[in-house]
């Protein structure tokens, strides 16, 4: 049975429908990511999910209950806040206190329960500071500590790292990580940072204008892209889209890019029969280019381009190819970025098993 | 160049000069000052003064014996009507007014306000217009309802009713500023609350409301100053028995037999001043350090 399920979700405000018919199963002890770009109705659905907002219509199961109408501290959930939404006149473990407000724990025990949750974050010589004395990392440390007391069934994140710096955020993903593996909740965490996303979940739910485009592992949403905006959303540098034209012939299937050159299709996993003749756009990954000599697989692809941009960022490089009137980005290593000058014609190959098709007119994947 | 530790002035900065355009502010401010100062000045060595020295006219001179005789008739002996007891009846009904006035009127409005913010009220909206509305009601309109209203509440005439009056009358405008100040509490923090607690007491007492400090300590000097110094509300409710220490003042400065005894008359409205002056300068120290500074950012 799913831990969270989400039923026929409706939610307008006013005039303005942010979600139309939602549905969404979260299984026990996963770790889901509500993906999208701003205003894409993944926060609104979280504040559904904690009782902080109503749904117009629909229903919201919780393990076996319905919590739809619930009262959000019924509902037994825990959420972390963007802002850490810590007590600012509270000392932390006032804080850690307040989480457990509503439940009517004995002392000794809610004792125990802070003790053990200022041990796991490490915030024990912490507790009597005010949060205006805390730095950035330790009131997110208070923020999930102050959830995790509650032992709730479910926790709840709202871009709870968009507020540290870079070097913070890589350790407290790598944190949120961890306590996920060792305590296993179920968790619902929004974010629109795709790093995030793929690094710590089991399973996403891309979403985009209140719809879920794609729900699957991180894996199966970067490698097999349901549709552009999947495609165009997760990576980074982007996917790169290329108009082409295919064509079904005896011989095989090819897709004749805008620019002349054909592209080998006759590998790929159609989902139906190709089309001769349909308008379709070619999603291919920086980081699959090959450039020459040796190449390890049967390419798709070759394309002689010249350079416009070379970009280093140390563990990697990302070449700029000018390919009609945009730019086509290119991941290669370090070393060999080294070579390269703006200007030069140079070489690039991809491969057929990493080829991504979608259907030019609906956007859909082939 | 190397670095170097020594404070040697490399590059000095021209001395700033008072400019013409400051001359005229200080001159403006001075005279202001001196508006407000001179009076007062008047005031306060006129009341030190015996009344055969105030005879003489001569206002500006310092008192040749200085005396706390009119200060002294004035708390204790003043005639005010009929009753020679000095202000101090006064005094201990404006304070007993004061008092339960201050409680209501603030906590009534606070917990108001935080409803009218933080949680779903319905009609919200219609119902803060009416505040709006109320605010603007002047006071004189509504005075003769009002007056029935407690007669046949039977506090005509006593301190609660003028209490009761004093409440009443501040409630909209204490619930707008409350209701303004909540607001901008972040969302995020109400949201967790919810969760954590999710009872409505609960929330307002540990975490609104040390949250307030900032708009308690305004709304307290508000309130204070303007219940001390009310003359209309006290004249009109307080009747015989319940007349605060404003309408003290009145009677016993508008005596109609004997002569005007400036002294005394000048010390019976120092010590009216006095108390608001004390809040002052007591909450004004706690205002200006900002003593809920960084509450609401955390």
């Amino acid at each position: 049975m799913p831990r969270v399920s989400f039923e026929h979700i409706v939610k307008k405000y006013g005039a303005v429908t942010v979600l139309s018919g939602l549905n969404l199963a979260i299984d026990d002890g996963d770790f889901l990511v509500l993906l999208g770009p701003s205003g894409c109705g993944k926060t609104t659905l979280l504040n559904l999910l904690a009782g902080l907002a109503d749904v117009t219509s629909g229903r919201i199961m919780i393990g076996d209950r319905d919590v739809t109408d619930l009262d959000p501290k019924d509902r037994g959930l825990a959420m972390v806040f963007q802002s850490y939404a810590l007590y600012p006149t509270k000392s932390v473990e006032g804080n850690l206190r307040f989480g457990l407000a509503a439940t009517r724990l004995a002392r000794a025990e809610a004792d125990r329960r802070i003790k053990w949750a200022a041990d796991l974050l490490q915030i024990g010589p912490l507790m009597a500071r005010k949060p205006a004395e805390l730095s950035g990392g330790q009131r997110q440390r208070v923020a999930i500590g102050r959830a995790l007391v509650k032992h709730a069934e479910v926790l709840l994140f709202d871009e709870p790292l968009s507020n540290l710096d870079a070097k913070l955020r890589t350790e407290m993903r790598l944190e949120i990580k961890k306590l996920h593996e060792v305590l296993h909740p179920t968790v619902v965490y929004v974010t629109h940072d795709q790093i995030e996303a793929m690094t710590m979940a089991t399973q996403i739910a891309v979403m985009n204008g209140g719809e879920i485009q794609q729900f699957g592992t991180p894996d199966d949403v970067y490698e097999n892209p349901a549709n552009l905006f999947v495609a165009g959303f997760v990576g980074s540098p982007a996917m790169n889209l290329c108009d082409a034209r295919l064509v079904a012939r005896s011989g095989g299937v090819t897709g004749e890019l805008a620019e002349g050159s054909s592209v080998d299709l006759s590998s790929y996993g159609f989902a139906g029969a190709p089309v001769d003749g349909q308008e379709i756009i070619i999603g291919l990954r920086p980081e699959h280019f090959r450039i020459g000599p040796d190449l390890p697989a049967e390419m798709a692809l070759t394309l002689n381009l010249p350079v416009r941009l070379v970009e280093r960022t140390g563990s990697d490089a990302i070449l700029s190819l000018s390919y009609l009137d945009k730019l086509l980005a290119v991941r290669i290593e370090p070393d060999a970025a080294a070579r390269m000058k703006a200007g030069q014609t140079v070489a690039v190959h991809y491969p057929r098993t990493k080829l991504n098709l979608f259907d030019a007119r609906s956007g859909r994947r082939l | 160049m190397t670095a170097s530790t020594t404070a040697e002035v490399m590059f000095p900065r021209p001395k700033k000069r008072i400019r013409g355009r400051q001359i005229a502010i200080l001159v403006f401010l001075g005279m202001v000052a001196l508006f407000f100062c001179v009076p007062l000045y008047v005031m306060v060595v006129t009341s030190f003064k015996p009344m055969d020295q105030i005879r003489e006219g001569a206002i500006f001179s310092l008192p040749r014996i200085w005396t706390l005789e009119a200060w002294r008739f004035a708390w204790f002996e003043a005639c005010s009507g009929l009753t020679c007891n000095g202000l101090r009846g006064g005094f201990w009904n404006s304070l007993r007014i004061l008092v339960p006035s201050l409680v209501a009127s603030i906590s009534l409005s606070a917990v108001t306000g935080y409803a009218l913010a933080l949680w779903n009220v319905r009609w919200a909206g219609s119902f803060l217009f009416l505040l709006f509305l109320c605010a603007f009601v002047p006071f004189q309109i509504i005075m003769y309802p009002i007056i029935i209203i407690t007669v046949k509440l039977q506090l005509f005439g006593s301190i609660w009713g003028v209490a009761l009056v004093h409440t009443v009358l501040a409630m909209p405008v204490l619930t707008l500023i409350f209701r303004n100040y909540y607001k901008d509490i972040p969302a995020d923090i109400i949201k967790a609350a919810m969760m954590d607690s999710g009872s409505f007491w609960r929330i307002f007492l540990e975490v609104i409301l040390p949250m307030s400090g900032n708009i308690l300590i305004v709304i307290l000097i508000l309130q204070i100053t303007s219940i001390w110094n009310d003359f209309l509300v006290g004249v009109t409710f307080g009747g015989v028995g319940a007349q605060p220490m404003t309408v003290n003042l009145a009677n016993m400065v508008t005596v109609s037999t004997g002569t005007v005894s400036y002294n005394v008359n000048m010390a019976a409205a120092l010590l009216t001043a006095i108390p608001p002056l004390v809040i002052y300068f007591v909450l004004g120290k706690f205002f200006v350090q900002g003593i809920a500074a960084g509450a609401i950012k955390g």
